[in-house]
C-alpha cells in the first residue's frame, strides 16, 4: 500500500496517515480524534483540518459523524495579542 | 455488552480508567460506562498540572505518592504521557500568607517532600520572565518535582493497557439507573443493557450527584465552571508552572511551547453552564502581563471551559458509603482530579482487592461531612 502523507492538520503536521492510523487503533469519536492527534487545537481551531478528518472518519467506520459532536468554537476564534485583550473597557 | 461484572466504574475520565486498569491488573472483571467520549469531562479540560504543595496532610500525601507512580507510569502503561517535573513556583504576597505557607512547608517536608522557601530574588532564578515588583511577591515556595503531564494521554493510556488487561469500556454508554437488594448494589441499568454486578464505582465528575441520587444518597458537591486558555507556541522560557493562591492564577509553558493558564473570573458562580466569557479573557490577560509583561505580544489562540467538582472543603470524597454496600465513591476531586489520581486509584483499588483501607480514605469518606468540623483544604486556584 502507498503511504499517504497528504497533510491533514498544518498547525499540527498530522498527516492522514496519521489519521487513519489513530482510526484503526481506536480513537473513532472526532473529539478522541482531536485530543489523541491535537488536530483542532492551533490557530486555525480546526477550520482546515476538521471537515477533513470527519470525511476520513466517516469512510473509515461508515457511520455519519453527527454535526453536534463538532468542537465548540473556543474564543478569541482568531489569535488576539494578551496586550490587547489586558486593554480596553471590562466585558460581563 | 457482556451482563455481568465484578466491578462497573462510572465514568472515563482519568481516574474511571485509572481505577479500570489497576482493577484489570489484578485479574478483576471490569466494564466502564462514559456517557460520552473518554476525557470528555474534568480530565479532558484541565490545566495538566501536578503539584504535591498543599495545607491539608491527606492531600499532600496523596500527591507524594502519586507523582511516584507518575513518574514510572509512561513505561509501566507503555505510553508516553510527557511527564515533565519542572515545579511549582507560588508566590507569596503578603506576611500573613508567608507565615501560612511556612506551616504548610514544614507539614510537606515532615511527609518527605523536598520543597524550598525563596527570597524576592529568587523567584526570577526560576522563572526569568516574571516582574516581582509588580507580582506583589515578597517570597514564593518552589517544589522541584510538582510538574505536569498530558491528561488525554494519560487517560487514553490507562484506558488501552486497562483493555489490555480484560477491562471492558463502552464509551457513549449512559448508566441510566442502578438496583439495590437489600442495601447493597446487584444491577447497573445502561442505554445498551443491564449489567450484574456488585461493586458499582462512581467516577462521573460533576454528574457523580446525578449517579449517587440513583441509590438514594445526597452528595454535597457543587459544580463550579472553569475557564482556561492557551496562547501560541514560543522559545521554551521556563519549566515551573506558576500559581498565586491570592491572584487565583496558574499558568506554565508545556513542552511544544504554549503557554497554558488560567484564573476564576470575578463574579464566579455554581452551576452547568459552559459558554466561555470575555471577562476572562480581560481578566487573565491583564493579570498574565502584569506576572509577566513580555507576555503581552504574545497571542491568545483559544479558551474553553471545564467543570471544578467542588466538596465542601475543596477535598476528593473516595470510599464506601456506609448505607449502600458497594457503592465506590471516587470524585469531588474540586479541582485536582488529574494529579491526584495514580494514588486515589491505587487506594480504591486495595479497598475493592483487598478489603484493605487506609487513613487517606477514612479521613476523605462521605461520612466526615456529618455534623464534624471539617478541615478545608486553602491551596486552591484557578
Amino acid at each position: 500500500m502507498r503511504k499517504n502523507k497528504a497533510i491533514i492538520c498544518r498547525c499540527e503536521d498530522i498527516t492522514e496517515e496519521d489519521v487513519i492510523k489513530a482510526i484503526d487503533e481506536g480513537y473513532t469519536d472526532l473529539e478522541e480524534l482531536r485530543k489523541k492527534l491535537r488536530i483542532g487545537m492551533g490557530p486555525c481551531q480546526g477550520r482546515v483540518c476538521i471537515q477533513i478528518v470527519m470525511k476520513i472518519l466517516e469512510k473509515k467506520t461508515g457511520e455519519k459523524v453527527p454535526k453536534a459532536s463538532l468542537s465548540k468554537s473556543r474564543p478569541p476564534i482568531i489569535p488576539v495579542s494578551l496586550g490587547t485583550l489586558a486593554s480596553g473597557k471590562n466585558e460581563k | 455488552m457482556k451482563n455481568k461484572a465484578d466491578v462497573v466504574v462510572i465514568g472515563g475520565g482519568v481516574n474511571g480508567c485509572g481505577l479500570a486498569y489497576t482493577l484489570a491488573k489484578r485479574g478483576i472483571n471490569v466494564a466502564v460506562f462514559e456517557r460520552d467520549y473518554l476525557s470528555s469531562g474534568a480530565t479532558g479540560a484541565c490545566g495538566a498540572g501536578i503539584r504535591q504543595q498543599w495545607s491539608t496532610h491527606e492531600n499532600t500525601k496523596l500527591a507524594i505518592d502519586s507523582v511516584k507512580i507518575f513518574e514510572k507510569l509512561s513505561r509501566e502503561l507503555g505510553e508516553d504521557i510527557d511527564l515533565r517535573q519542572g515545579g511549582y513556583l507560588i508566590a507569596v504576597h503578603n506576611k500573613e500568607d508567608m507565615r501560612q505557607s511556612e506551616k504548610n512547608v514544614e507539614m510537606q517536608r515532615s511527609l518527605g517532600l523536598k520543597v524550598d522557601i525563596l527570597k524576592p530574588e529568587q523567584i526570577t532564578d526560576i522563572v526569568p520572565i516574571l516582574d516581582v515588583k509588580a507580582m506583589n511577591a515578597i517570597g514564593a515556595t518552589f517544589c522541584p518535582t510538582d510538574g505536569h503531564a498530558n491528561p488525554f494521554k494519560t487517560n487514553f493510556a490507562y484506558a488501552n493497557a486497562a483493555k489490555q488487561h480484560g477491562a471492558n469500556i463502552y464509551t457513549h454508554t449512559e448508566v441510566t439507573g442502578i438496583k439495590t437488594k437489600n442495601n447493597a448494589i446487584s444491577e447497573v441499568k445502561t442505554e445498551k443493557g443491564k449489567i450484574k454486578t456488585n461493586i458499582v464505582v462512581n467516577a462521573a465528575g460533576v454528574w457523580s450527584k446525578d449517579i449517587a441520587n440513583m441509590v438514594g444518597v445526597n452528595l454535597p458537591n457543587i459544580p463550579f465552571r472553569k475557564e482556561i486558555m492557551v496562547t501560541e507556541r514560543f522559545k521554551p522560557m521556563f519549566e515551573a508552572m506558576v500559581i498565586s493562591l491570592r491572584d487565583g492564577i496558574y499558568f506554565s509553558q508545556q513542552r511544544e511551547g504554549q503557554i497554558v493558564g488560567g484564573l476564576p473570573i470575578p463574579e464566579e458562580r455554581s452551576g452547568f453552564k459552559t459558554m466561555p466569557t470575555i471577562a476572562f479573557m480581560q481578566h487573565m490577560a491583564r493579570t498574565l502581563t502584569r506576572y509577566a509583561p513580555v507576555l503581552k505580544h504574545l497571542n491568545m489562540l483559544r479558551h474553553w471551559t471545564g467543570f471544578y467538582d467542588v466538596t465542601p472543603d475543596a477535598r476528593p470524597i473516595l470510599g464506601e458509603i456506609k448505607q449502600v454496600k458497594g457503592f465506590i465513591q471516587c470524585h469531588g476531586f474540586s479541582g485536582h482530579g488529574f494529579m491526584l489520581s495514580p494514588m486515589v486509584t491505587k487506594l480504591l483499588c486495595d479497598l475493592i482487592v483487598e478489603g484493605k483501607t487506609s487513613e487517606v480514605l477514612e479521613n476523605l469518606n462521605l461520612e466526615r461531612f456529618k455534623g464534624k468540623k471539617i478541615k478545608r483544604e486553602i491551596s486552591v486556584v484557578g
